[in-house]
Protein backbone atom coordinates (compact mmCIF):
# COMPACT_ATOMS: atom_id res chain seq x y z
CA UNK A 1 0.00 0.00 0.00
CA UNK A 2 1.33 3.42 -0.89
CA UNK A 3 1.59 6.03 1.82
CA UNK A 4 -0.89 8.26 0.01
CA UNK A 5 -3.40 5.43 -0.02
CA UNK A 6 -2.86 4.87 3.68
CA UNK A 7 -3.45 8.57 4.30
CA UNK A 8 -6.61 8.56 2.24
CA UNK A 9 -7.73 5.51 4.15
CA UNK A 10 -7.08 7.09 7.54
CA UNK A 11 -8.62 10.41 6.58
CA UNK A 12 -11.68 8.82 5.09
CA UNK A 13 -13.73 8.79 8.21
CA UNK A 14 -12.33 11.26 10.65
CA UNK A 15 -14.94 10.99 13.34
CA UNK A 16 -14.90 13.81 15.85
CA UNK A 17 -12.82 12.94 18.90
CA UNK A 18 -13.86 14.04 22.37
CA UNK A 19 -11.23 16.27 23.99
CA UNK A 20 -9.31 15.11 27.06
CA UNK A 21 -10.87 11.66 27.18
CA UNK A 22 -8.17 10.56 29.61
CA UNK A 23 -9.70 12.53 32.49
CA UNK A 24 -12.97 10.68 32.38
CA UNK A 25 -11.27 7.34 31.83
CA UNK A 26 -9.01 7.77 34.85
CA UNK A 27 -11.93 8.93 36.96
CA UNK A 28 -13.85 5.80 36.07
CA UNK A 29 -10.89 3.51 36.68
CA UNK A 30 -10.20 5.11 40.05
CA UNK A 31 -13.84 4.87 41.10
CA UNK A 32 -13.97 1.23 40.07
CA UNK A 33 -10.68 0.56 41.85
CA UNK A 34 -11.80 2.24 45.07
CA UNK A 35 -15.13 0.41 44.99
CA UNK A 36 -13.30 -2.86 44.46
CA UNK A 37 -10.94 -2.13 47.34
CA UNK A 38 -13.86 -1.31 49.65
CA UNK A 39 -15.63 -4.54 48.72
CA UNK A 40 -12.48 -6.57 49.25
CA UNK A 41 -11.85 -4.96 52.60
CA UNK A 42 -15.43 -5.42 53.82
CA UNK A 43 -15.50 -9.06 52.77
CA UNK A 44 -11.99 -10.03 53.90
CA UNK A 45 -10.91 -7.63 56.65
CA UNK A 46 -13.71 -5.46 57.94
CA UNK A 47 -13.50 -1.90 59.23
CA UNK A 48 -11.79 -1.43 62.58
CA UNK A 49 -14.46 -1.68 65.26
CA UNK A 50 -13.31 1.41 67.13
CA UNK A 51 -13.33 3.64 64.09
CA UNK A 52 -15.53 6.29 65.72
CA UNK A 53 -13.07 6.64 68.58
CA UNK A 54 -10.08 6.47 66.28
CA UNK A 55 -11.49 9.27 64.13
CA UNK A 56 -11.06 11.58 67.12
CA UNK A 57 -7.28 11.15 66.89
CA UNK A 58 -5.26 13.38 64.57
CA UNK A 59 -3.02 10.47 63.55
CA UNK A 60 -6.04 8.68 62.09
CA UNK A 61 -6.42 11.53 59.63
CA UNK A 62 -2.70 11.76 58.99
CA UNK A 63 -2.79 8.08 58.10
CA UNK A 64 -5.60 8.79 55.65
CA UNK A 65 -4.09 11.98 54.24
CA UNK A 66 -0.69 10.45 53.60
CA UNK A 67 -1.79 7.94 50.94
CA UNK A 68 -4.34 10.44 49.62
CA UNK A 69 -1.53 12.93 48.98
CA UNK A 70 0.54 10.24 47.30
CA UNK A 71 -2.47 9.27 45.18
CA UNK A 72 -2.72 12.86 43.93
CA UNK A 73 0.90 12.86 42.84
CA UNK A 74 0.65 9.40 41.33
CA UNK A 75 -2.50 10.36 39.42
CA UNK A 76 -0.76 13.39 37.97
CA UNK A 77 2.22 11.23 37.00
CA UNK A 78 -0.03 8.60 35.40
CA UNK A 79 -2.02 11.21 33.48
CA UNK A 80 1.15 12.76 32.12
CA UNK A 81 2.90 9.51 31.34
CA UNK A 82 -0.15 8.23 29.44
CA UNK A 83 0.24 10.70 26.60
CA UNK A 84 3.13 11.32 24.22
CA UNK A 85 5.20 14.45 24.66
CA UNK A 86 3.95 15.57 28.08
CA UNK A 87 6.74 16.39 30.51
CA UNK A 88 6.52 15.08 34.07
CA UNK A 89 7.23 18.50 35.51
CA UNK A 90 7.24 18.78 39.28
CA UNK A 91 5.56 15.46 39.93
CA UNK A 92 8.64 14.18 41.76
CA UNK A 93 8.37 16.96 44.32
CA UNK A 94 4.66 16.31 44.72
CA UNK A 95 5.40 12.66 45.47
CA UNK A 96 8.35 13.35 47.76
CA UNK A 97 6.59 15.96 49.91
CA UNK A 98 4.15 13.65 51.74
CA UNK A 99 6.88 11.07 52.33
CA UNK A 100 9.19 13.71 53.81
CA UNK A 101 6.34 15.06 55.95
CA UNK A 102 5.54 11.65 57.43
CA UNK A 103 9.24 11.02 58.04
CA UNK A 104 9.49 14.28 59.97
CA UNK A 105 6.54 13.17 62.10
CA UNK A 106 8.16 9.76 62.50
CA UNK A 107 11.45 11.34 63.56
CA UNK A 108 9.67 13.48 66.15
CA UNK A 109 7.82 10.46 67.53
CA UNK A 110 11.05 8.50 67.84
CA UNK A 111 12.85 11.40 69.53
CA UNK A 112 10.05 11.78 72.02
CA UNK A 113 10.04 8.11 73.04
CA UNK A 114 13.28 6.45 71.94
CA UNK A 115 12.70 3.58 74.34
CA UNK A 116 9.56 2.64 72.37
CA UNK A 117 11.32 2.76 69.00
CA UNK A 118 10.85 -0.91 68.19
CA UNK A 119 7.13 -0.73 68.94
CA UNK A 120 6.68 2.50 67.00
CA UNK A 121 8.41 1.13 63.92
CA UNK A 122 7.22 -2.48 63.86
CA UNK A 123 3.79 -2.03 65.38
CA UNK A 124 1.79 -5.22 65.57
CA UNK A 125 0.58 -5.57 62.00
CA UNK A 126 3.46 -4.72 59.66
CA UNK A 127 3.16 -8.02 57.81
CA UNK A 128 -0.59 -7.54 57.35
CA UNK A 129 0.09 -4.08 55.90
CA UNK A 130 2.52 -5.52 53.36
CA UNK A 131 -0.03 -8.14 52.30
CA UNK A 132 -3.25 -6.16 52.46
CA UNK A 133 -2.23 -2.97 50.67
CA UNK A 134 -1.11 -4.88 47.55
CA UNK A 135 -4.16 -7.13 47.83
CA UNK A 136 -6.62 -4.22 47.97
CA UNK A 137 -4.79 -2.55 45.09
CA UNK A 138 -5.61 -5.33 42.63
CA UNK A 139 -8.94 -3.92 41.33
CA UNK A 140 -7.50 -0.44 40.77
CA UNK A 141 -4.35 -1.93 39.27
CA UNK A 142 -6.34 -3.81 36.65
CA UNK A 143 -8.68 -0.89 35.91
CA UNK A 144 -5.82 1.60 35.61
CA UNK A 145 -3.80 -0.63 33.31
CA UNK A 146 -6.85 -1.09 31.11
CA UNK A 147 -7.20 2.68 30.83
CA UNK A 148 -3.51 3.25 30.24
CA UNK A 149 -3.65 0.64 27.50
CA UNK A 150 -6.21 2.82 25.65
CA UNK A 151 -3.79 5.78 25.79
CA UNK A 152 -0.24 6.02 24.48
CA UNK A 153 2.51 5.88 27.10
CA UNK A 154 5.96 6.31 25.56
CA UNK A 155 7.81 5.45 28.78
CA UNK A 156 6.23 2.13 29.74
CA UNK A 157 8.35 1.41 32.83
CA UNK A 158 7.60 4.78 34.41
CA UNK A 159 3.98 4.67 33.26
CA UNK A 160 3.47 1.19 34.72
CA UNK A 161 5.10 2.28 37.98
CA UNK A 162 2.83 5.34 38.19
CA UNK A 163 -0.28 3.23 37.58
CA UNK A 164 0.89 0.73 40.22
CA UNK A 165 1.69 3.47 42.73
CA UNK A 166 -1.70 5.06 42.15
CA UNK A 167 -3.41 1.70 42.69
CA UNK A 168 -1.33 1.13 45.82
CA UNK A 169 -2.05 4.54 47.32
CA UNK A 170 -5.79 4.19 46.65
CA UNK A 171 -5.64 0.81 48.35
CA UNK A 172 -3.77 2.31 51.31
CA UNK A 173 -6.49 4.95 51.76
CA UNK A 174 -9.05 2.18 52.13
CA UNK A 175 -6.77 -0.03 54.21
CA UNK A 176 -6.23 2.81 56.69
CA UNK A 177 -9.89 2.37 57.69
CA UNK A 178 -9.05 -1.15 58.85
CA UNK A 179 -5.48 -0.74 60.06
CA UNK A 180 -5.17 -0.31 63.86
CA UNK A 181 -1.72 1.31 63.81
CA UNK A 182 -1.36 4.99 64.59
CA UNK A 183 2.39 5.55 64.99
CA UNK A 184 4.04 7.80 62.40
CA UNK A 185 7.16 5.60 62.12
CA UNK A 186 4.96 2.63 61.24
CA UNK A 187 3.00 4.61 58.65
CA UNK A 188 6.14 6.16 57.22
CA UNK A 189 7.77 2.78 56.68
CA UNK A 190 5.21 0.08 55.98
CA UNK A 191 2.65 2.07 54.04
CA UNK A 192 5.18 3.20 51.42
CA UNK A 193 6.59 -0.33 51.23
CA UNK A 194 3.09 -1.75 50.74
CA UNK A 195 2.42 0.75 47.95
CA UNK A 196 5.77 0.11 46.33
CA UNK A 197 4.85 -3.53 45.71
CA UNK A 198 2.14 -2.71 43.13
CA UNK A 199 4.36 0.11 41.81
CA UNK A 200 7.20 -2.34 41.21
CA UNK A 201 4.81 -4.82 39.64
CA UNK A 202 3.55 -2.07 37.33
CA UNK A 203 7.09 -1.10 36.34
CA UNK A 204 7.89 -4.75 35.64
CA UNK A 205 4.91 -5.52 33.41
CA UNK A 206 4.53 -2.05 31.86
CA UNK A 207 6.87 -2.67 28.93
CA UNK A 208 5.03 -5.84 27.97
CA UNK A 209 1.45 -4.67 28.55
CA UNK A 210 1.59 -1.06 27.46
CA UNK A 211 3.10 -1.36 23.99
CA UNK A 212 1.31 0.28 21.12
CA UNK B 1 5.54 27.95 17.78
CA UNK B 2 6.52 28.49 14.18
CA UNK B 3 4.13 29.14 11.34
CA UNK B 4 4.23 25.66 9.89
CA UNK B 5 3.39 24.16 13.23
CA UNK B 6 0.54 26.61 13.74
CA UNK B 7 -0.91 25.64 10.36
CA UNK B 8 -0.57 21.94 11.01
CA UNK B 9 -2.04 22.23 14.45
CA UNK B 10 -5.00 24.12 13.08
CA UNK B 11 -5.60 21.36 10.53
CA UNK B 12 -5.38 18.68 13.20
CA UNK B 13 -7.75 20.52 15.52
CA UNK B 14 -10.29 20.77 12.71
CA UNK B 15 -9.73 17.11 11.95
CA UNK B 16 -10.33 16.16 15.57
CA UNK B 17 -13.56 18.11 15.32
CA UNK B 18 -14.69 15.88 12.46
CA UNK B 19 -13.45 17.81 9.41
CA UNK B 20 -12.21 14.97 7.19
CA UNK B 21 -10.67 17.12 4.45
CA UNK B 22 -8.65 19.18 6.94
CA UNK B 23 -7.56 15.95 8.55
CA UNK B 24 -6.50 14.60 5.15
CA UNK B 25 -4.33 17.66 4.51
CA UNK B 26 -2.89 17.35 8.01
CA UNK B 27 -1.85 13.73 7.46
CA UNK B 28 -0.43 14.54 4.06
CA UNK B 29 1.69 17.42 5.37
CA UNK B 30 2.67 15.41 8.39
CA UNK B 31 3.86 12.54 6.23
CA UNK B 32 6.34 14.78 4.43
CA UNK B 33 7.73 16.05 7.73
CA UNK B 34 7.92 12.58 9.16
CA UNK B 35 9.70 11.35 6.06
CA UNK B 36 12.29 14.12 6.26
CA UNK B 37 12.71 13.64 9.99
CA UNK B 38 13.07 9.88 9.75
CA UNK B 39 15.24 9.85 6.65
CA UNK B 40 17.93 11.86 8.41
CA UNK B 41 17.81 9.57 11.41
CA UNK B 42 17.70 6.37 9.41
CA UNK B 43 20.49 7.26 7.02
CA UNK B 44 21.86 3.75 7.34
CA UNK B 45 18.49 2.08 6.97
CA UNK B 46 16.99 3.94 4.00
CA UNK B 47 14.73 1.05 3.11
CA UNK B 48 12.98 1.28 6.43
CA UNK B 49 12.03 4.94 6.14
CA UNK B 50 8.74 4.55 4.31
CA UNK B 51 7.63 1.66 6.51
CA UNK B 52 8.26 3.77 9.55
CA UNK B 53 6.47 6.77 8.04
CA UNK B 54 3.41 4.56 7.55
CA UNK B 55 3.67 3.01 10.97
CA UNK B 56 3.95 6.44 12.59
CA UNK B 57 1.01 7.81 10.62
CA UNK B 58 -1.09 4.87 11.73
CA UNK B 59 0.00 5.45 15.33
CA UNK B 60 -0.83 9.16 15.12
CA UNK B 61 -4.26 8.26 13.80
CA UNK B 62 -4.93 5.53 16.37
CA UNK B 63 -3.74 7.71 19.24
CA UNK B 64 -5.19 11.02 18.10
CA UNK B 65 -7.42 11.12 21.18
CA UNK B 66 -4.25 11.55 23.30
CA UNK B 67 -3.46 14.96 21.82
CA UNK B 68 -4.08 17.74 24.31
CA UNK B 69 -5.15 20.98 22.66
CA UNK B 70 -2.98 22.89 25.16
CA UNK B 71 0.09 20.96 24.10
CA UNK B 72 2.59 22.00 21.41
CA UNK B 73 1.98 19.78 18.39
CA UNK B 74 5.72 19.31 17.91
CA UNK B 75 6.09 17.71 21.32
CA UNK B 76 3.28 15.24 20.66
CA UNK B 77 4.36 14.26 17.16
CA UNK B 78 8.00 14.08 18.15
CA UNK B 79 7.25 11.77 21.06
CA UNK B 80 5.23 9.42 18.83
CA UNK B 81 7.81 9.41 16.02
CA UNK B 82 10.61 8.91 18.52
CA UNK B 83 8.77 6.02 20.19
CA UNK B 84 8.34 4.27 16.84
CA UNK B 85 11.90 5.08 15.78
CA UNK B 86 13.48 3.79 18.97
CA UNK B 87 11.35 0.68 18.69
CA UNK B 88 12.70 0.07 15.19
CA UNK B 89 16.31 0.78 16.13
CA UNK B 90 16.09 -1.50 19.12
CA UNK B 91 14.94 -4.27 16.83
CA UNK B 92 17.61 -3.57 14.26
CA UNK B 93 20.92 -2.86 15.85
CA UNK B 94 20.65 -0.54 18.78
CA UNK B 95 21.02 3.10 19.38
CA UNK B 96 24.46 3.53 17.92
CA UNK B 97 22.86 3.76 14.49
CA UNK B 98 21.39 7.10 15.39
CA UNK B 99 23.20 9.92 13.67
CA UNK B 100 21.63 12.60 15.77
CA UNK B 101 20.43 12.89 19.30
CA UNK B 102 16.69 12.36 19.39
CA UNK B 103 15.88 15.07 21.82
CA UNK B 104 15.72 18.04 19.53
CA UNK B 105 11.99 18.58 19.29
CA UNK B 106 12.19 21.53 16.99
CA UNK B 107 13.30 19.46 14.10
CA UNK B 108 10.17 17.51 13.31
CA UNK B 109 8.69 20.24 11.19
CA UNK B 110 11.99 21.72 10.08
CA UNK B 111 12.39 19.24 7.26
CA UNK B 112 9.99 17.82 4.75
CA UNK B 113 10.38 15.22 2.08
CA UNK B 114 7.75 14.65 -0.57
CA UNK B 115 9.55 11.85 -2.26
CA UNK B 116 7.83 8.74 -0.99
CA UNK B 117 9.68 5.54 -1.70
CA UNK B 118 7.79 2.31 -1.84
CA UNK B 119 7.13 0.79 1.51
CA UNK B 120 8.66 -2.64 1.91
CA UNK B 121 5.89 -3.90 4.07
CA UNK B 122 2.54 -3.96 2.31
CA UNK B 123 -0.18 -2.80 4.65
CA UNK B 124 -2.68 -4.06 2.09
CA UNK B 125 -1.43 -7.57 2.67
CA UNK B 126 -1.58 -7.15 6.43
CA UNK B 127 -5.12 -5.88 6.05
CA UNK B 128 -6.07 -9.20 4.49
CA UNK B 129 -5.14 -10.96 7.71
CA UNK B 130 -7.75 -9.11 9.72
CA UNK B 131 -11.03 -10.84 10.54
CA UNK B 132 -13.90 -10.00 8.18
CA UNK B 133 -15.84 -7.87 10.62
CA UNK B 134 -12.84 -5.51 10.76
CA UNK B 135 -11.47 -5.93 7.25
CA UNK B 136 -14.72 -5.37 5.34
CA UNK B 137 -15.65 -2.07 7.00
CA UNK B 138 -12.10 -0.79 6.46
CA UNK B 139 -12.07 -1.83 2.82
CA UNK B 140 -15.48 -0.32 2.13
CA UNK B 141 -15.12 2.86 4.10
CA UNK B 142 -11.49 3.68 4.12
CA UNK B 143 -10.40 2.37 0.77
CA UNK B 144 -13.50 2.67 -1.36
CA UNK B 145 -14.74 5.79 0.36
CA UNK B 146 -18.22 4.61 1.24
CA UNK B 147 -20.07 6.29 4.06
CA UNK B 148 -20.88 4.43 7.26
CA UNK B 149 -24.44 3.83 6.05
CA UNK B 150 -23.28 2.57 2.66
CA UNK B 151 -20.64 0.34 4.19
CA UNK B 152 -23.24 -1.04 6.57
CA UNK B 153 -25.50 -1.88 3.64
CA UNK B 154 -22.68 -3.41 1.62
CA UNK B 155 -21.53 -5.63 4.46
CA UNK B 156 -24.88 -6.37 6.05
CA UNK B 157 -23.50 -5.12 9.36
CA UNK B 158 -25.07 -2.50 11.60
CA UNK B 159 -23.67 1.03 11.42
CA UNK B 160 -22.37 0.74 14.95
CA UNK B 161 -20.63 -2.53 14.07
CA UNK B 162 -19.04 -0.88 11.02
CA UNK B 163 -17.61 1.93 13.16
CA UNK B 164 -16.35 -0.46 15.80
CA UNK B 165 -14.89 -2.66 13.08
CA UNK B 166 -12.91 0.19 11.54
CA UNK B 167 -11.66 1.37 14.92
CA UNK B 168 -10.61 -2.06 16.13
CA UNK B 169 -9.27 -2.98 12.71
CA UNK B 170 -6.85 -0.07 12.60
CA UNK B 171 -5.64 -0.92 16.10
CA UNK B 172 -5.26 -4.54 15.05
CA UNK B 173 -3.30 -3.41 12.00
CA UNK B 174 -0.82 -1.60 14.25
CA UNK B 175 -0.66 -4.76 16.33
CA UNK B 176 0.08 -6.87 13.23
CA UNK B 177 2.91 -4.54 12.26
CA UNK B 178 4.38 -4.98 15.70
CA UNK B 179 4.10 -8.74 15.81
CA UNK B 180 5.60 -8.81 12.31
CA UNK B 181 8.62 -7.01 13.73
CA UNK B 182 8.97 -9.50 16.50
CA UNK B 183 8.87 -12.51 14.23
CA UNK B 184 10.92 -11.15 11.41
Amino acid sequence: MKTDDLIAMLANDADAVAPQVWRQRYLMAMSAGLAGAVLLMLSLLGIRSDIAAAAQLPMFWVKLAFPAALATGALLAALRLSRPGIALGRVGTLLAAPVLAIWVLAGLALLRAPEDAAMLVWGETWAACLVNVPLLSVPAFIALFMVMKTLAPVRPVAAGAAAGLLAGSLAAIIYSLHCPELAAPFIGLWYPLGMLIPAAAGAAIGPRLLRW
Amino acid sequence: MNERETQLRDLLVRGLGGDASAYHVFLKDLSTHLRGFLRVRLARLPDDVEDLVQETLLAVHNQRHTYDLDQPLTAWIHAIARYKLVDLLRRRAGREMLNDPLDDELEVFAVSDHDAADARRDLGKLLEQLPERQRLPIVHMKLEGLSVAEAARATGMSEAAVKVGVHRGLKALAELIRSGHENG
